[in-house]
């Protein structure tokens, strides 16, 4: 204890610093950061590629909002050396369009496509039904009986309400007219148009949002409306004539946008990551079931200290969400799926699961027609936020996903109204390409560059669970003929790091695989300890699989650096001081039982004797002064530097 | 959710034969007074499924679902009508219906499938390991009721095993064997159960004839497999088999990943995928297709089957045998009374009010009496079902029976555990004990059958 106690005093003025920084000295900043134990790093900007990975020593001074703004949706990976800046700035915003436009106009055909081919294929189906073997009906016949001449006889039709035909596109509706027309049955009777409870509250908030917009901002909301009707297929000169006022338009749009998008997303979700809920105060919890639409039991006998966080019993979640899968309309079927696998565990792991989502959500764009009468750029936030609560109650956010959340919803806010729908999918899906690309796999790769220079011959790695940046680091360096050996640890009841032995032994590194109980015998060998992360906050600590801190620690007391890989992306804003207040709790059950040994199952009816509590901690939190390094894909940075890079690359986060 | 549906409603059975006739084809078989595609139906429209393909074996059977259906159905679903020829088998029904598959997964539901198993449950499994079909086993249901004792006839039906290999977590089936292959002996494919390393074979297990399949690979084992029939004895036996060593063309990814190491780390895609591989925990079908170290320059083609098992809670029968015709009439009316849609009276029965009872006729629990049926003085009805526009004498005996629609029965008949089918007449004190009366026979007064099949000879 008195050990920890001393670094943490030394350490506490370090912490404070950071949150003084004068916004407007970058040099004095980048130098304040590095000197540390374990750094003996070359100066980072000598490291930092040519890429897009910034070196803390070319912090650009702040920029002004307005300005930033004005950019483009387009994001330049050049360093935004000022000059350079304006002028992109001055770049018209039509100027570039022309050449993003060639792959959605394509990707729309390929998708009107479709419902002639389906159209055609039904005209034709009256030759087909001749074609089968057994003949179709008689025409004649077909008249008396009122079968439609077809091999598919439509014996029955219901008037698909709306929010179906939405879904499947306008294929979807001429197929539904085409049938009409052919399969005219007794019951073409008038329906009048249901709408669905979900339209019309999309309704009503569209209302409430236009009464705010108009509210807001009399004199701007006509000239963006009619940014909005000026399409942009119309011929260049107009685009061209069209983009200074986009440009001074955009930027009133979204912010006015903003505004008037708050109150409507109060009362769904309010803004990602979600503001944590206290399970402990029970009003709340009961308006939160009332939403869900999983349905959700909480666990009996929680942990004391942990009521405050969510958990449920992970038994009957899923075959209740199972059994709803027709059900949950709104729900687009790869979020769906993703969400089955959240909630199965199918997928885990930060990057992973960050792009699964990314991924669906792209299907879901992909998928995606604005209904008549309403604003692509409000719709779609709508129908992510509903997505993006679908997945929170599969499984809490993890905030990587919080942050690519907030990227998203930022990119949909700041499409310009002007553009058409098939363009504005096309932007979203090439800017969630690119943020998968950019800031996970090129950040990795970026990680891996900076970490192997920290592997030298004949050391001891130590990692612990299965971190994906880790892996591809001791598999790169193993690529480059370094010799060294890995110490798995892992630890119940996931046992991830079997499966990162299982490929690094393939690969042919020489592995030791040992449990975390075991850490402190192993730890005397060890030369390096590298460990991914969740997330890093702007305190330093390090938010990660639970059982890091307790290595972190261990190595720490044998002054073995620490070295965390964590991409840009995964870093927040928030200070945690502690893995309590804020957490995940995992399935009970998974500690309770262990596969394979019944003789030890001595747990298996826990739920109901009142005086045992189980817990199953998913988080846990590293105080920064355990950790030497902190390797991103902005360069290797000192646990205190972390701040800098949240407050600075934030904005280049979401407006990239 | 991009999930088609398709309906395989049959045609005239061969094994329901003097049930079924040419005015009543399988599904239109009443369960409770209703036609039992309509519990098919019901489920699927409950879990707002609304666009279905219902196929139907021969045109004339097509009619009359088809007329059903428009009737019972309009401005609730989105049906069509599908006839196929007879005899090509459930496979050969969806060949035949091949190019109105769209969608991206097809579910194919029996329309003799009277069961409350919400069909999402298996499509989410199927999504959820993204798998090329998965069936849903339900628990083999208990032949012959209790009272009725057994049957000589129905004996056949019990035997009916069904072999299934399961791997240890009971989501992906390894083996699958009918009940005629089973008399001898049963063989295990050796790579599946070394890839596996365990494998729980069931007997208790029955294939409830739900499965989602994915359209592409449904459709190319069908183009590929002229041959194949049935989808339970061929298709889904060939995709066990083929699981470990597929020979479907799956689409992209995975013939991507052929590339070597190399071209790997270079293209974002791979790099993705594998990204996303690793964190997902993987099922012996990974780990086999990467080869015993983790490792091979051309991993081996694998698809998955999965199954999803209804739990013992769950009512999940089909309507296949005679014998299985009586017992779900039995439970619709009684143990799964959820299932009929009708609510119970006091008595735990149902008269419809337009029934008319003589003097001292009791109606026991678990009955249904349909509308405007009449019966006369002193009956007696027990766990029966009896349909619309009756007739029925006086001293009548009704115990453990199904009577369908404008039957006419005459006074002091005994009917029991047996299924009178519609327009039959029986005469003055004919008894009649585990029979089967096909449609429109007229019973001779006094005549005692026991254990038969009355039906009129076909011309």
């Amino acid at each position: 204890m008195e050990a920890r106690r001393v670094p943490r005093a030394v350490s506490d003025p370090k912490v404070r610093q950071v949150g003084f920084f004068a916004p407007g000295a970058p040099p004095d900043r980048s130098q304040s950061g590095p000197p540390h134990p374990a750094s003996s790093s070359p100066p980072v900007s000598d490291i930092s590629p040519s890429g897009n990975s910034l070196s803390p020593v070319m912090i650009p001074p702040p920029r002004h909002l307005s300005a930033d703004l004005a950019r483009g949706p387009h994001f330049s990976p050049a360093a935004p050396l000022s000059p350079m800046r304006a002028a992109r700035d001055s770049i018209p915003v039509g100027s570039y369009n022309p050449s993003e436009f060639v792959a959605p106009t394509a990707s729309e055909f390929t998708e009107d496509a479709l419902s002639p081919n389906w159209t055609a294929r039904r005209s034709n189906s009256g030759k087909f039904a001749s074609s089968l073997p057994a003949g179709g009906f008689d025409m004649s016949s077909l008249k008396q009986n009122n079968f439609p001449a077809s091999s598919l006889t439509t014996v029955s039709i219901v008037n698909m309400p709306p929010g179906i035909t939405e879904k499947d596109g306008g294929a979807g509706v001429e197929v539904q007219k085409e049938r009409s027309k052919t399969g005219s049955k007794a019951s073409s009777k008038p329906l009048k148009e249901q709408t669905t409870k979900a339209e019309r509250r999309a309704i009503q908030e569209a209302q409430r949002a236009a009464k705010a917009a108009t509210k807001g901002d009399g004199s701007k909301t006509p000239a963006a409306s009619s940014g909005l009707g000026s399409s942009a297929n119309a011929n260049p000169g107009k685009a061209a004539k069209a983009s200074p006022q986009k440009k001074d338009n955009s930027p009133v749009a979204t912010s006015e946008k903003r505004g008037s998008d708050r109150p409507q997303d109060k009362d769904r979700k309010k803004d990602v990551p979600h503001p944590r809920m206290q399970f402990d105060d029970k009003s709340r919890v009961e308006k939160a079931k009332k939403r869900s639409v999983v349905k959700q039991t909480e666990a009996k006998n929680r942990v004391e200290l942990f009521r405050h966080l969510p958990q449920y019993e992970h038994g009957t979640r899923l075959p209740e969400l199972e059994s709803k899968l027709f059900q949950l309309d709104p729900v687009h079927p790869a979020v769906y799926k993703v969400g089955l696998r959240y909630l199965a565990g199918d997928i885990s792991g930060g990057n992973a699961r960050c792009i699964a989502m990314l991924q669906a959500f792209q299907e879901s764009i992909k998928d995606y027609s604005t209904p008549p009468e309403k604003a692509l750029i409000r719709d779609l936030t709508s129908k992510i936020n509903s997505y993006v609560s679908f997945l929170i109650e599969c499984r809490p956010l993890s905030i990587s996903m919080g942050n690519a959340i907030r990227f998203l919803k930022s990119k949909i806010a700041k499409l310009p109204l002007a553009l058409s729908e098939s363009e504005a999918k096309a932007i979203l899906l090439s800017d969630i390409d690119r943020f998968i690309n950019e800031k996970i796999i090129l950040a990795d790769k970026v990680i891996v560059r900076h970490a192997v220079t920290k592997i030298r011959d004949g050391d001891v790695l130590l990692t612990y669970g299965s971190s994906s940046a880790v892996e591809l680091l001791l598999i790169h360096a193993h690529e480059l003929g370094k010799n060294f050996r890995v110490v798995v640890v892992d630890s119940r009841p996931k046992l991830e790091g079997k499966l990162l032995l299982r490929r690094l032994v393939g690969k042919g590194i020489s592995c030791t695989y040992t449990h975390i109980n075991a850490v402190s015998y192993i730890m005397h060998e060890v030369t390096r300890v590298f460990l991914g992360a969740s997330s890093v906050l702007s305190n330093g600590t390090v938010y990660s699989r639970v059982g890091t801190a307790c290595v972190a620690m261990v190595a720490h007391q044998f002054r073995v650096p620490v070295l965390i890989c964590c991409e840009a992306y995964k870093f927040h804003e928030r200070v945690q001081l502690d893995s309590i207040c804020s957490n995940e709790l995992g399935d009970p059950d998974m500690i309770a039982k262990v596969p394979g040994r019944k003789e030890i199952d001595s747990l298996d009816d826990w739920a109901n004797s009142d005086n045992l509590q189980l817990l199953n901690l998913i988080y846990d939190a590293t105080p920064s002064d355990y950790v030497s390094m902190i390797i991103t894909d902005y360069g290797m940075i000192p646990p205190t530097s972390v701040p800098v890079i949240v407050r600075e690359y934030r904005r280049e986060h979401l407006w990239t | 959710m991009d999930f088609q549906v398709v309906v395989l409603a049959g045609g005239f059975s061969k094994t329901l034969v003097p049930l079924v006739s040419k005015e009543v084809p399988k599904a239109l078989l009443p369960v409770a007074n209703r036609p039992v595609l309509s519990y098919v139906l019901e489920l699927l429209e409950q879990n707002n499924l609304k666009d279905l393909i219902v196929v139907v074996e021969s045109e004339s059977a097509a009619l009359l679902i088809g007329g059903w259906i428009s009737s019972a159905y309009v401005d609730r679903l989105h049906v069509e009508v599908a006839a196929v020829p007879e005899e090509i088998g459930t496979a050969g029904a969806l060949r035949a219906i091949d190019h109105h598959l769209t969608a991206s997964d097809i579910l194919v539901v029996s329309g003799d499938l009277v069961c409350d198993v919400p069909p999402g449950v298996v499509a989410a499994t199927h999504r959820r390991h993204d798998a090329v079909v998965t069936a849903m086993l339900c628990s083999n249901p208990v032949s012959g009721s209790t009272e009725s004792g057994s049957s000589g006839v129905k004996d056949k039906a019990k035997k009916r095993y069904n072999i299934i290999g399961l791997d240890p977590t009971k989501q992906f089936l390894l083996h699958v064997a009918a009940g005629v292959e089973v008399e001898k002996d049963v063989r295990v494919q050796k790579s599946i159960l070394r890839a596996v390393g365990q494998m729980d074979i069931r007997a208790d297990l029955m294939d409830a004839h739900m499965y989602a399949f994915k359209r592409s690979v449904l459709q190319e084992v069908l183009n590929k497999k002229e041959a194949f029939q049935s989808l339970r004895r061929d298709v889904l036996p060939y995709l066990v088999r083929s699981q470990l060593r597929s020979e479907l063309l799956l689409n992209g990814v995975q013939s991507e990943e052929n590339g070597n190491d190399k071209d790997a780390s270079q293209n974002p895609k791979i790099v993705l995928s594998q990204l996303l591989a690793n964190a997902s925990t993987p099922s012996f079908h990974e780990l086999h297709a990467l080869g015993p170290n983790g490792f091979s320059l051309s991993p081996r083609k694998t698809h998955k089957c999965c199954v999803y098992i209804a739990s013992n809670s769950n009512y999940c029968v089909r309507l296949n045998t005679i014998q299985a015709f009586s017992d779900i009439n039995r439970d619709v009316i009684g143990d799964a009374s959820h299932l009929s849609g009708y609510s119970f009276s006091a008595q735990n029965n149902i008269i419809d009010p337009s029934a008319v009872l003589g003097s001292k006729t009791t109606v026991g629990p678990q009955c249904m009496l349909g509308e405007g049926s009449q019966m006369g003085d002193k009956c007696s009805v027990k766990k029966s079902v009896i349909g619309r526009h009756c007739r029925i004498g006086s001293n009548v005996k009704i115990v453990n029976s199904i009577v369908m629609n404008h039957v006419t029965i005459g006074d002091g008949c005994s009917i029991q555990g047996s299924v009178v089918c519609s327009n039959v007449q029986l005469l003055e004190r004919v008894v009649l004990k585990d029979c089967q009366v096909g449609a429109g026979f007229v019973v001779t007064a006094g005549s005692e059958h026991k254990g038969e099949s009355l039906a009129k000879k076909e011309k």
